[in-house]
């Protein structure tokens, strides 16, 4: 089918293009850009007018949980959550069951993407067989399989040298390896953030220098090895410190952080509420600004979600033992774009970390508008208020910490590959 | 008298000075029942109080206990193995089985901060907080405000001291909460391995470098209990070194103003949080801060109930 998208506003960092502009779909390809263009017979014409229109967004940090954990989302649901957030591609972290550290794990995924998702699915593999720290996985072959890069997410890969080694074995395939910086010994028992409120909680803390080393560590790594190396989840004033001046001395280092990083604090924690739980944990104000300043100077080059569905059950108990994480598909959008409305980052500079830098840092063929690109678009009405209602989620999982909270713009129509995988009514 | 507006007691940090004042009022009114031949009240006479104990404790479920027994309430004691729990039924399932067989009150401690929250949100029985993990022990701060005032006739304007493993602990949590609330001025001492960030932000209170300055001309020195299996392994070199820098003897304790107080939560290590001259000497309440337990726990039992004192 073939579309034409009128009057938006066609923001493409990729090609500099940000003006009042339709969009040509044919063929699900990019066709042209241009003022006043003329729909031919059987064009399905989508009026834009107000709203932005950008290549589709990509989130490279997302748990699918399938294969092994369908209880808590799956590959269905987890797109359709996507799709219905803007995301026309997502990057799925290994922590599968069993893990994507063989062919087989992750072409299951790949194909049932291809046959039964709504969006794009790019697995990522594990560093280390079953990311137990101990092994390296077949990395080759992963990427063979399809793999976008390599991971233990969720762990750290505790072990320096093995790290070393894994960087180095990674540059030679030419997949990367995005890193989950956490010192686990300084971790302990900890289940939040080591601040005020853990003390008046009497929670065990974990203090942002787990992090941190983790993080100093991993670049120092990247720079002794000469190895791309993309950091996940940065939460913590320390870390982008480090991380800019590693990028300042020229070292290949990437890394993203999650909308709830530059949203809430640990505050969030209080009435020990279980969606506030994530690892890494939610931070403090200084750390807020401080994730605030890395997007707008740009050390912090993507935004992800770090969507973690959980079970009800697994939320809904004691704050020590409840599973760590929030769902982030369906809310990031609009948590993102209050970062233009208070004048953080231009439009430009959000589509940019939401699209086209995660693309380029996987070497995926999206991010962009180009005329003979994959027709990935995300029309986003930037004005329409909203309220998050859970029962309304397309996710499996109910786990957010931002239930019942007023949003301001979301995805209107998600298009992939030149087809509407998601129209808001 | 004033109106207690709470179903539960979970922390003292929810409640007002005025809350605690009237705790402590009922309290001593409580205590001249425990002086009586026949020790006994029907305030509470039809009411079903659970003890739900997820970890250990003889002290803290006896006093409870008895406390509800003086006020002719009916008492069961559960004490599920941590284990099993984990196993299968969660904290929230076991919660509503008891409330399907209708108690008035559930009294629980538990080894995780905040556990309570989350069972008060699940049950509509009033619930006593009697410890969760490192966050209050309520029963325990109130019991220590009674028995520091029952020497000074007053709490304002007091300089306590707290030392020992501040982080790890519930009972300095309400005791800071409920002091600094009544006008007293805390002083932590501690290894810096035990003492939680921020710590000062709680209230009217200063963090000493040595336990020296923290007891200096004080009114009050609280010593806290040493779980020597917990901070084996990293927060201390050992029980010989932890007694010479943060325990209390009699040599030390002629820092504080002449008679005062010495406190401790129990049970004793004896020769590492204090000595057996200062735990057995004169200076000591311990056995009073015992004593005292029951009358403040019928007293929240009591208030949480609803009930008039006949």
């Amino acid at each position: 089918m073939n579309l034409l998208i009128k009057n938006g506003r066609v923001i493409d960092p990729s090609q500099g293009l940000d003006d009042v502009a339709d969009v040509l779909v044919e063929a699900g390809l990019v066709k042209e850009i241009g003022k006043d263009l003329k729909a031919s017979a059987g064009v399905e014409t989508i009026d834009a007018t107000g709203k932005y229109v950008v290549p589709g967004l990509v989130d490279m940090h997302v748990h699918l949980r399938d294969p092994g954990l369908e209880y808590k989302e799956d590959i269905v649901s987890g797109t359709r959550a996507a799709v219905a957030g803007g995301f026309t591609s997502l990057v799925c972290m290994p922590n599968t069951k069993p893990a994507i550290d063989n062919k087989t794990v992750a072409s299951y995924i790949i194909n049932k993407a291809a046959t039964e998702g709504f969006c794009n699915v790019f697995p990522v593999g594990c560093i280390t067989y079953g990311m137990g720290g101990e092994r390296m996985a077949e990395m080759g072959e992963l990427k063979e399989a399809g793999c976008v890069a390599v991971s233990d997410d969720g762990r750290p890969v505790a072990n320096a040298e093995l790290m070393r080694r894994a960087l180095e074995y990674a540059r030679g395939i030419g997949i990367l390896v995005i890193s989950h910086a956490e010192d686990l010994a300084l971790v302990g028992e900890g289940v939040m953030n080591e601040g005020f409120t853990s003390t008046e909680l009497g929670l065990k803390g974990i203090p942002r220098i787990a992090e941190d080393i983790a993080t100093a560590r991993d670049v120092m790594l990247a720079e002794y090895t000469n190895s791309p190396l993309h950091i996940a989840h940065v939460s913590t004033r320390g870390s982008v410190r480090i991380i800019r001046e590693a990028k300042a001395r020229g070292v290949k280092v990437t890394c993203e952080t999650a909308p709830h990083y530059f949203t809430l604090t640990d505050d969030a924690v209080r009435g020990y509420d279980t969606n506030a739980k994530m690892n890494p944990p939610l931070r403090e104000a200084d750390d807020v600004a401080a994730i605030k300043e890395g997007l707008r100077d740009g050390t912090i080059d993507c935004i992800a979600t770090d969507h973690a569905p959980h079970h009800l059950d697994e939320k809904d108990v004691e704050f020590n033992v409840a599973a760590n994480g929030i769902i982030g598909l369906e809310t990031s959008l609009p948590l993102s774009l209050k970062l233009v409305e208070d004048g953080i980052l231009t439009i430009n500079q959000l589509i940019e970390k939401m699209s086209f830098n995660p693309s380029k840092i996987l070497g995926i063929s999206r991010g962009s508008l180009r005329a003979g690109s994959v027709a990935d678009l995300t029309v986003i009405d930037p004005s329409v208020e909203w309220t998050v209602d859970t029962e309304t989620l397309a996710s499996k999982s109910r786990n957010t910490p931002f239930a019942g909270w007023k949003m301001k713009g979301r995805a209107a129509c998600t298009i992939r590959g030149g087809a509407v995988a998601f129209p808001r009514h | 008298m004033a109106e207690f507006k709470h179903r539960n007691i979970i922390a003292l940090r929810d409640l007002t000075r005025e809350d605690m004042e009237l705790l402590l009022a009922t309290a001593e009114n409580m205590r001249e029942i425990n002086s009586r031949d026949i020790k006994k009240v029907p305030t509470l006479r039809g009411k079903t109080i659970i003890n739900l104990f997820y970890e250990a404790s003889t002290r803290t479920r006896t006093s409870f206990e008895i406390a509800a027994k003086r006020l002719s309430a009916d008492t069961v004691n559960i004490s599920p193995s941590t284990s099993s729990a984990t196993k299968g039924e969660t904290l929230a399932d076991t919660a509503l089985n008891l409330l399907a067989m209708k108690p008035d009150i559930i009294v629980m401690r538990h080894a995780v901060s905040g556990a309570h929250y989350h069972l008060a949100k699940k049950v509509s029985c009033s619930v006593v907080n009697a410890g969760d993990g490192a966050h209050e022990h309520p029963s325990q701060g109130l019991l220590d405000l009674l028995t520091i005032r029952d020497r000074f006739g007053r709490l304002d304007g007091l300089k306590v001291a707290i030392v020992g493993d501040i982080a790890h602990s519930r009972v300095a949590r309400s005791d800071i909460q409920g002091l600094t609330k009544m006008g007293s001025h805390v002083f932590l001492a501690g290894p810096p391995t035990m003492m939680p960030p921020v710590v000062e932000k709680l209230g009217n209170v200063t963090v000493c470098a040595t336990m020296r300055e923290a007891i200096q001309d004080a009114d009050v020195v609280i010593m806290l209990r040493i779980q020597q299996e917990r901070q084996g392994k990293t927060l201390m070199p050992n029980a010989r070194e932890y007694s010479r820098y943060f325990g209390l003897n009699p040599e030390n304790l002629k820092l504080a103003k002449p008679g005062a107080m010495v406190m401790h939560p129990g049970p004793i290590n004896r020769g590492v949080e204090m000595s057996s001259y200062v735990a057995d000497g004169s200076q000591s309440h311990v056995l009073k801060q015992v004593e005292n337990g029951v009358a403040v726990r019928m007293a929240m039992l009591y208030h949480v109930c609803g009930g008039e004192l006949e």
